[in-house]
């Protein structure tokens, strides 16, 4: 909190929810930033003389005699190089014990990139993970989320993914983790040696919900910093999304507002659009790649939350273990890179399309073959094959343990089908059968 | 000019006192320091009038001023509209500066100082009346029509027209005079309130002539028609984008309006980034020619969503007047109806179901009310045909912006999250889709004219062995496959062999992409041959394999060109195997 002489105080509170905090006040601006009794608050009404705060960390204990007081401008952080290799708190307060970063201060919501003005996302992002490099391709300036359940490893893979990919910096918007995984986060940078390149933003579930609010705007201001000023290649992290929107339904509901589903604001597109949107690929050659977290009750993904994040992102994907070997996958099946198109078979080899989806078809194959074997039906000669193909399939491709370089995932891949099946169970173009069939062409 | 003060802030609502006259849906303007920030009115109340901001709230405060435009949201129609990229206000995106979109900066639509050859079609002393076509420029490919002002009323008599020559849209090129004696101006261009059908025609018809999309599930299966309607529904991930782009590339249309409503940045680039190369299969030229977008996208103001599918459906009439057949395509129209339902909410309105405004039926009959194929006053015809996405919360087609949409479309694309996950695309439903058009007599009789006699009987045909397929396929999981007759097999195949040769179809490849209406006939008639094959099989897996050879073959002829040897190799082979 800034105090600064002659700031003028407010003190006649006439309302009070959970979360807001309504007094009399003047002149005072749409969205600028407060303090009341020290707390942090944000305007989100303004009706006639009376303004309304959403309280930040809560109004537990609030007085009708608090002191309010305004900062005249929204919220904002100081963007600088220092920022690197830093742990910050939903305010942009560093919570690592060295010194506030001084900078130039922006307005965290920042403003839209024309669509004109960006440049078609189309350089592959590896990960050497054979489910995101050769079934759903990733793009610098893609967004894109792991649709996981509460008791998948998503955070350690996100970090996984986060430390292989090719990125120059690497920002990390946490929101409502466990203290965990924050550790966890903090050891594995520290580990792989990328402790400079990433910037964090944390707020732990020990932390006030509300406080989420701010996170993804704090981790994409600074992302565009660099990204748009520095023209570096920028990966932000988000997690957990799920724990987002449920803050912003908190606020929406003590505002009185009708809810749409599931109890969930009317604008939760937009809301969530706004972040999203923040990835884009600059013609200077930066870019900004979101790849966050949305956690789902019990695999539901008609809950407004994921529903959607899904019609914003481009793509998602799921964890899945794979009932067959134990592994932990990425889902073939569910999970989708809408990007993909832009690089595959064009920065990728030209057989990297078609070879993809044949390998995918038949591993659906395999789990047809899998669910008549268990509804105690005889299996047929392609059935048989079809599971063996499944098993190696995953073993030798999809577990996300592995780190395989991506021409070396497509020889894997025809190896597979040479070994398990015929040319004519393929439906490939012949030019590509003709060029990288290993076995022979009956 | 009305004044006013802001007395009320909630996210992009404000209240307004005003002093003076206002209307429903004036454009009004915020004054913030040196900028102005544009807002729609959209509800008056006791002196107050609540209007939704086209911009972010931020830094706005209590009694700020508000300056009253008398005016509705218009569009300025004009040369100049082709090729554009507009933002959903009709801002021209490219004329710009700067790579973020600053708060409330200076924009403009149209180019009004571009000089276009005019050449007059009228001479002095005619008589005219709004919309008669007064002289053209030629914009692109197109033969743009320059026409006496919609909005005016009556007959006028022609006084004064300029003759061929080179002018600037500003300037005038022709005047009128009314029944009592007032001179109208005319210039090239003119303005036109976006939520105002335009209406200056003779007469609409029921749509009779297909119109070519390039997709065999929707030309052979559930065709569209020319001054149609069809709406594709689908959760996310079902191909609803992939599929509105194929269409955008393969159409026949003179012109095509593309609206990003509320989707993402990247899809539009895409666009910005291929139509500039791709060529137009209708007028070999580059696509970008006959191509406007209209692009608000998700991270763009959430109050011009609704302002954008409004610009793009009024551009479109605009160029149906001239005689022209337009494709207006709009993804996705759910969050047009998302932001009205924001809106909705923060004025605290009664909500209907899933909190949309009661309206909304209404709203949405209405705009796809203003598709349709017309005659022109001088017996010329025109078309909007129009096709919007939906997406559906949670894939669940019992949602309102769904079933309020049903009851006007004329076509259904159902895209199928079972045919998405099993990466059969395009992902539409066979079955569940519809094209009301094949039951109009004076289509079936045009249709049958491109495809052929007994066509529609075919079509029939296709249909009734799909169905049987997904019949014997749940017969053969439940009983298992040694024990049903081999008939179930036989019919499961041969649906089989429907979906993977004419119903899927490659959209990333460049020739299985389009098939133009004679390939259609073409390979639609092969198939349907197949499928009369009886042959001999002793058991399931012969049937299997032999169809799984058949498939693989017609998927070689899919990626062939028509009549190129290779397909005549193919389809030579496929008519062998039956032999």
């Amino acid at each position: 909190m800034e105090i600064q002489a002659f700031q003028a105080i407010y003190t006649e509170i006439t309302a009070l929810t959970k979360a807001t905090c309504t007094l009399k006040a003047k002149g005072i601006t749409y969205d600028e930033l407060a303090w009341v009794d020290g707390r942090n608050a944000q305007v989100i009404k303004i009706e006639g003389e009376l303004v309304t705060l959403q309280v930040f960390s809560g109004t537990e204990g609030i007085g009708t005699a608090a002191k309010v007081i305004f900062a005249g401008k929204p919220p904002s952080l100081a963007l600088s190089p220092a920022l690197g290799g830093r742990y910050f708190n939903a305010f942009g307060q560093a919570i690592d014990g060295l010194s506030q970063p001084q900078g130039k201060e922006v307005n965290i919501k920042g403003l839209t990139v024309n669509p004109v003005r960006r440049q078609l996302p189309s350089e592959m992002l590896s990960t050497g993970i054979a489910g995101i490099d050769l079934n759903n391709t990733l793009v610098t300036g893609q967004k894109i989320p792991f649709f996981a359940d509460p008791d998948q490893p998503f955070n350690r893979i996100l970090a996984e993914v986060a430390l292989r990919a090719d990125s120059d910096r690497i920002v990390l918007g946490a929101m409502g983790i466990s203290h965990d995984d924050y550790i966890m986060f903090r050891n594995s940078f520290k580990e792989r040696g990328a402790s400079d390149k990433i910037v964090s933003f944390i707020n732990t579930s020990e932390d006030p919900p509300l406080e989420r609010l701010l996170i993804p705007d704090q981790a994409t201001a600074t992302a565009e910093y660099f990204a748009f000023e520095k023209k570096e290649k920028v990966l932000v992290l988000l997690s957990d999304m799920t724990l987002y929107a449920d803050a912003l339904a908190i606020v929406s509901n003590k505002m009185d507002q009708i809810p749409s589903k599931d109890a969930m604001p009317g604008s939760l597109y937009s809301d969530l659009a706004r972040i999203y949107e923040k990835a884009v690929q600059f013609p200077e050659g930066g870019s900004i790649t979101i790849i966050a977290v949305t956690t789902l009750n019990d695999g539901d993904i008609t809950h407004a939350i994921p529903d959607n994040t899904g019609y914003i992102t481009e793509g998602q994907l799921y964890l899945k273990r794979d009932t067959d070997t134990g592994l932990t996958i990425i889902d073939p099946f569910r999970s989708l890179s809408r990007l993909k198109q832009n690089v595959i078979g064009k920065k990728t080899r030209a057989d990297h399309p078609q070879l993809m989806n044949a390998l995918v078809r038949l591993y659906a194959d395999a789990s047809e073959a899998r669910s008549k074997q268990e509804n105690g039906f005889d299996l047929n000669d392609f059935d048989v094959r079809s599971l063996a193909f499944a098993k190696d399939y995953v073993r030798e491709l999809l577990d996300v343990r592995l780190n395989i370089d991506s021409e070396s995932m497509l020889n894997i891949g025809w190896k597979l089908l040479a070994k398990h099946f015929k040319v004519f169970e393929l439906g490939i173009k012949q030019e590509f059968i003709d060029k990288y069939w290993p076995g022979e062409k009956d | 000019m009305t004044k006013g003060k802001i007395k009320a802030i909630v996210s992009n609502l404000l209240e307004i006192e005003f002093y003076g006259e206002v209307m429903q849906n004036e454009i009004c303007f915020v004054t913030l320091g040196d900028k102005s920030l544009m807002a729609e009115v959209i509800k008056i109340r006791n002196q107050r009038a609540y209007a939704q901001l086209f911009e972010l709230s931020t830094s706005l405060k209590l009694d700020d001023e508000v300056l009253f435009s008398g005016e509705l949201l218009q569009v300025d129609l004009g040369p100049g509209i082709l090729s554009k990229n507009f933002d959903g206000l009709q801002n021209d995106l490219d004329a710009m500066k700067g790579t973020f979109i600053e708060t409330g900066q200076k924009n403009v639509s149209i180019d009004f100082d571009a000089v276009y050859t005019f050449t007059p079609l009228q001479e002095v002393g005619a008589q005219v009346q709004a919309a008669d076509w007064l002289g053209e420029v030629p914009e692109n490919w197109i033969a743009h029509k320059i026409m006496v002002p919609f909005k005016l009323k009556g007959t006028f008599e022609l006084v004064k027209i300029a003759p061929a020559g080179d002018y600037k849209v500003s300037e005038e090129i022709a005047q009128l005079k009314g029944k009592d004696g007032e001179i109208v101006s005319v210039t090239m261009a003119q303005k036109w309130p976006v939520k105002w059908a335009l209406k200056s025609y003779r007469e609409k018809f029921r749509p009779s002539k297909i119109f070519q999309t390039g997709l065999r599930v929707m030309d052979t299966l559930n065709p569209m028609a020319e001054g149609g309607t069809g709406y594709i529904p689908g959760a996310f991930g079902t191909g609803k984008t992939v599929l509105q782009q194929a269409i955008a590339k393969n159409n026949q249309a003179d012109m095509v309006i593309l609206v990003a409503c509320g989707e993402r940045a990247n899809e539009v680039v895409e666009i910005f980034h291929t139509f500039p190369q791709l060529e137009d299969l209708k007028t070999g030229r580059k696509l970008k020619e006959k191509t406007t977008i209209i692009c608000n996208t998700s991270n763009m103001p959430v109050a011009a969503r609704e302002a954008s599918v409004y610009v793009g459906m009024t551009i479109a009439e605009y160029y149906r007047n001239m005689g022209l057949k337009v494709l207006l395509l709009a993804d996705s129209t759910s969050r047009w109806a998302q932001a009205l339902r924001e809106m909705s909410n923060r004025m605290e309105e009664l909500p209907g179901t899933d909190a949309f405004p009661v309206e909304l039926p209404a709203v949405i009959a209405n705009f796809y009310g203003r598709a349709g194929e017309v005659a022109l006053h001088n017996d010329s015809r025109g078309s909007v045909t129009f096709l919007g996405t939906v997406s559906p919360a949670g894939g669940n087609f019992k949602e309102p912006v769904t079933e309020s949409t049903a009851k006007v479309a004329r076509c259904f694309y159902a895209l199928s999250q079972k045919r998405a996950d099993a990466k059969r695309y395009p992902a539409i439903d066979p079955i569940n889709s519809y094209s009301r058009y094949l039951d109009y007599e004076e289509f079936q009789a045009e249709t049958e004219s491109i495809f052929g006699a007994n066509w529609i009987e075919k079509v029939k045909k296709m249909k009734d062995l799909l169905q049987r397929g997904i019949e014997a396929r749940d017969q053969i999981s439940i009983l298992g496959d040694d024990s049903v007759p081999l008939d179930y097999h036989l019919d499961f195949w041969r649906s089989e062999l429907l979906d993977f040769a004419i119903i899927q179809q490659d959209s990333f490849d460049d020739i299985d992409m389009n098939s133009p209406l004679a390939r259609q006939q073409s390979m639609v008639n092969l198939a349907l041959n197949i499928c009369e094959y009886t042959g001999d099989f002793e058991d399931f897996n012969q049937v299997s394999t032999f169809y799984k050879k058949l498939i693989n073959t017609f998927k070689q002829l899919n990626y062939s060109a028509f009549e190129s040897d290779e397909y005549e190799k193919y389809a030579q082979e496929l008519k062998a195997t039956i032999a």
